[in-house]
């Protein structure tokens, strides 16, 4: 049986993953539920409101097992509000983060909206050119512990892209272009998952 | 190696409305009430003076908010702050991009300053978001610039029946437009007013080219659940969460009822959530009913 992506579903562009997935003939399931979540091999926690995205884990009882999920070395990916919410800590005091990922971070890095941009990167393990990465309100990675991978910095070497273990984070949106690529590159990293 | 950066382009501005799908966004009008929405689980603000229920009760000229009322509540919360406009007022939409609000609304429930041109948005770094009745409506907007539509419904009445005419009516409208061949869809382009090339990518993508929330009317988490199924991308709720009854309902009822509003878009596809979520919220706002309205008080009619 190939291996079931769940896609975190509480708020935010799931939806939006879930097409990406599909593009790439992908098996995915929305998760809002503990039952959902440990039916699933691997987790996308998509763009959206880090802050409601917090509230709701809490109020549907499922940190301890989003925590739980990622240390048993289950791939997952977070983007943008997901790489918030995988951080250690963050520069804010809010909202609380699962704590999974050795970064710091800090919210709302490049400001407010009219500061949102889009740009071309290069990104580590990712071949065919550069990437089109689209930042919305986007984090920056401010700190990274020794075990994290760095995979794409921007010109004034903040960390957008950066990889510990199983865990994969970008500060910007993959699912809102039609470039693949870095589904791809999470999608090997569930099926390399799958075969351990 | 990274390239220049390019803010305000169109992908950039319709990205924010992609990251508030199934959320709700709540009117307040000071930052305690942004603070109970944000808590709540809102995953936008929309600031505002009075809420559309006053605004009606209120009548004379409703305009935008005073910036330093809309700084305020940016300061208080960390989710995004959208404010609104009126219809046409270009002036009232560069003072709300120069204090970083991070939407406007191009919005009916002001009183429109211009009752034949629309704000031309795309001049602006900020996105838009701008009300429709049907797909027509829709896409004139996106084709001046919104970043994301929302159905108009009536606001400050409590009555959903108007947000389900309109919600219904764009995806049938949508629906239609699948079954098209191209002569069609140019003769349909001609019928509601749009551009032919949006309703291409109507046609291609299936859907509305930017997300589309629901709004107007909605005033309690099982109005909110039926406008998800019917397909809004998320919901805006107005006078539901702060009015009780034919009063400002306390802290405790406002938060208990934004909590409720919220779980019930997350969950709007299990009954049994949305039942929960109903559950000892008080007494709803008293509301009118939309069709004792006399046309010339209708907000939905503002703009075209």
């Amino acid at each position: 049986m190939s291996p079931t992506v769940g896609v975190l579903a509480l708020q935010g562009d799931f939806e939006e993953h879930i097409t990406s997935l599909h593009r790439l003939g992908a098996d995915t399931r929305e998760v809002r539920t503990e039952a959902q979540l440990s039916s699933v091999d691997s987790l996308v926690i998509p763009g959206g409101e880090s802050t409601s995205m917090a509230k709701l884990m809490d109020v549907y009882a499922l940190r301890e097992p989003l925590r739980g999920f990622a240390r048993s070395g289950k791939p997952v990916w977070g983007t943008c509000a997901g790489l918030i919410l995988l951080a250690r800590r963050l520069q804010e005091d809010r909202p609380e983060p699962l704590g999974t990922m050795d970064t710091v971070v800090q919210r709302n890095g490049f400001g407010r909206q009219v500061d949102s941009f889009q740009t071309k990167l290069d990104i580590v393990g990712i071949a065919g050119g550069p990437y089109l990465a689209l930042f919305i309100r986007a984090p920056k990675i401010v700190e990274v512990g020794p075990a994290v991978e760095v995979l794409a910095t921007l010109e004034d070497n903040t960390i957008v892209a950066a990889r510990e273990d199983n865990i994969l984070v970008t500060a910007f949106h993959p699912e809102l272009t039609t470039d693949d690529r870095v589904h791809e590159f999470f999608l090997a990293m569930a099926a390399e998952a799958s075969t351990r | 190696m990274a390239t220049e950066k390019e803010t305000g382009t169109f992908q950039v501005k319709t990205g924010l409305a992609q990251m508030l799908k199934g959320g709700v966004i709540m009117d307040v009008v000071n930052a305690e009430q942004a603070k109970i929405a944000e808590d709540a689980g809102a995953c936008s603000v929309m600031a505002l003076e009075r809420v559309p229920a006053d605004i009606r009760a209120d009548g004379g000229v409703a305009r935008m908010s005073d910036p330093s009322m809309i700084e305020e509540i940016k300061l208080a919360v960390t989710i995004p702050v959208m404010a609104k406009v009126r219809i046409g007022h270009f002036i009232e939409a560069r003072i709300l991009e120069s204090i970083g609000v991070d939407y406007i609304d191009e919005s009916e429930v002001l009183t429109p300053a211009d009752e034949e041109h629309h704000v031309w948005k795309h001049d602006f770094k900020v996105p838009f978001v701008c009300g429709c009745r049907d797909l027509g409506e829709a896409l004139r907007r996106i084709g001046e610039g919104a970043a994301m539509i929302r159905t108009k419904g009536e606001a400050g009445t409590g009555d959903v029946v108007e947000a389900v005419r309109h919600m219904r009516t764009v995806m049938k409208q949508m629906r239609r437009v699948q079954g098209m061949g191209d002569d069609e869809l140019t003769a349909f382009a001609k019928e509601i007013g749009a551009s032919l090339d949006l309703l291409r990518q109507v046609k291609t993508l299936g859907r509305m080219p930017v997300v589309n929330f629901a709004a107007g009317g909605v005033a309690t988490p099982a109005d909110a659940a039926l406008m998800m199924h019917l397909g809004a991308d998320g919901v805006f709720v107005g006078s539901g969460v702060f009015k009780a009854s034919n009063r400002a309902a306390t802290i405790e009822e406002a938060s208990l009822r934004a909590k409720a509003i919220v779980k019930a878009v997350t969950h709007y596809e299990d009954p049994a959530a949305v039942a929960d979520a109903s559950r000892g919220l008080g007494e709803a706002m008293v509301g009118i009913s939309a069709r004792s309205i006399s046309a010339e008080e209708l907000l939905a009619t503002r703009g075209w």
